[in-house]
């Protein structure tokens, strides 16, 4: 695979792996119940619940420091076809986590990763997308308009 | 000094029964759920996180649930719950830079690119008990939204400062911070550190601090140059991957002060910065931590040091209310071996004075 083809692989499924850890359990359980019945797999890690180390940086763009710590959820699971998929998702979703990591070993088979795209992590992303849309309308609502002594008069 | 005593173990079950009665109140009210907790009281949620640092609002509802609502008392069982835990690794420095802005304000400038975003503020209310609340059924109006148009993005003002070269600017630097939940604070402790003590400080303690320097224990002539808050995404770097991935969002309030500077005899006269970054939407505390980080660069700035607010080790040893409420606490525990031995010199001190108080007496 060419460098080029190789970092495009990469950068899809950086996306929905994102997708993924955001989604959650119930989330994701709604978007497959349309779908057949998930392959069997065996688990590799976990999923096991643990904590990331948050860190920011001095002045916002100086050097790093340590901010305080997170809950993390992650899962490293086998399919029978020999596929390794893996999850990490932010807070405490045993069963996110084991699911996002058996969608990410069948989303790099490229047979499969057109069904799955459209039925899961397309619908799922654009839920999110959606809320931070919204969050945005909301906050560009509060934006100050300034009057000055000209128009006031 | 305090003794280990047996005996006692029916009095504290019975204890700790009427504990569970007082934390559930009058039966007839119904329970508070965790779930409500978490959404309704969210800034208490926020400063549980904050100080128990520990990022994660239901576990910080529970502690809330389970302490009575003692803030302290919850901080304590998170960090207690926390220890428990396998850390997986560090995340990527988080880019506050591409915040999702919920609240964005400067007092510095006006107009500037992005705007001066309110998002969900306290300010400007008029703080009247709204009794609409103490009735219950009550839903709140549909929030207006507005299309936020092309020009969304808030560059930083502090940036803004830096491209005139009025603002000293930071190191750049991927330097391994330490941490101070791995290894012990020694002095002289050093920003990054300083930075991680103050993120997760008792937020009375950041407060007092940052309204002594404001009082003139070492006046730093603050401006706020930036608040903002809102979601940050989080990416780590998993080594069984090798490329960043994203795990979610967090919401963080982050605050940069402006302070002027006189300069200094290898540097010009210019405005520094003192940077607040807190877990939530506690927007005092990031305004506190900013003040307190600019007052503790004192020594590198060549300012004299004078006030407590200045004094590093002050600071940082005074800063942790898990620290300081075990230290005080303790104090509850059977000291009674101790108190026996003062017992014993005061009484001593009493007779060996007493002759002589007797004699003048009769003289």
């Amino acid at each position: 695979m060419s460098a080029a083809l190789q970092d495009a692989a990469v950068a899809e499924r950086q996306h929905w792996m994102g997708v993924l850890a955001r989604a959650g359990a119930d989330a994701i359980d709604a978007r497959l119940k349309e779908l057949p019945a998930l392959p069997p797999h065996v688990r590799l890690r976990g999923p096991e619940i643990g904590l990331t180390m948050l860190r920011g940086r001095a002045g916002g763009d100086g050097a790093p420091f340590n901010l305080g710590e997170m809950t993390v959820t992650r899962c490293a699971v086998r399919l029978e076809d020999g596929a390794v998929g893996h999850a990490y998702l932010a807070g405490r979703d045993l069963r996110g986590a084991e699911l996002a990591a058996v969608l990410d070993a069948l989303l790099q088979n490229p047979a499969r990763r057109p069904a799955l795209m459209a039925a899961v992590i397309d619908p799922l992303a654009a839920e999110q997308q959606e809320r931070k849309a919204s969050m945005a309308r909301k906050a560009a609502a509060t934006r100050v308009r300034f009057l000055t002594m000209a128009n006031m008069r | 000094m305090y003794v280990a005593v047996k005996g006692g173990e029916a009095a504290i079950a019975n204890a700790h029964s009427w504990l569970a009665e007082e934390r559930r109140g009058d039966p007839s009210v119904p329970e508070l759920s965790t779930g409500q907790i978490r959404e309704q009281m969210t800034l208490a949620v926020d400063r549980v996180m904050a100080e128990g640092s520990c990022y994660d609002p239901g576990l910080a509802a529970l502690a809330i649930k389970q302490a009575r609502g003692d803030l302290i008392e919850a901080i304590f069982l998170l960090r207690a719950y926390r220890t428990t835990l396998p850390r997986f690794g560090a995340s990527l420095p988080i880019d506050t830079g591409m915040m999702r802005v919920r609240r964005r304000v400067s007092a510095t400038y006006k107009d500037l690119p992005g705007g001066q975003i309110l998002g969900p503020t306290f300010d400007y209310t008029h703080r009247l008990l709204d009794f609409a609340l103490a009735a219950e059924g009550h839903v709140p109006l549909p929030v207006p939204e507005t299309d936020p148009g092309e020009d969304t993005a808030c560059p930083r003002v502090t940036a803004m400062l830096a491209d005139e070269g009025l603002m000293a600017p930071e190191q750049p630097s991927d330097a391994e911070p330490g941490d101070l939940t791995r290894t012990p604070l020694s002095y002289p402790a050093g920003r990054p550190l300083r930075l991680q003590n103050l993120a997760r400080a008792d937020e009375g303690f950041l407060l007092s601090m940052a309204y002594s320097t404001q009082r003139g224990y070492g006046n730093n002539h603050p401006f706020v140059g930036e608040l903002r808050q809102g979601e940050v995404t989080v990416e780590i770097l998993p080594p069984e991957l090798g490329f960043p991935i994203e795990i979610g969002d967090i919401t963080v309030t982050e605050c940069q002060m402006v302070n002027q500077f006189n300069g200094s005899r290898t540097e010009p006269p210019q405005f520094t910065r003192g940077y607040g970054l807190v877990l939530g939407r506690t927007e005092r505390r990031a305004m506190s931590m900013a003040l307190v980080d600019r007052a503790l660069r004192a020594e590198e700035l060549g300012e004299e040091i004078a006030a407590p607010a200045q004094d590093e080790e002050f600071v940082l040893s005074h800063s942790d209310n898990v620290e300081a409420t075990g230290f005080l606490e303790h104090l509850k525990l059977p000291h009674y071996v101790d108190f026996q031995s003062e017992l014993e010199v005061v009484r001593a001190m009493r007779a060996a004075a007493a002759p002589a108080a007797l004699r003048e007496a009769a003289e």
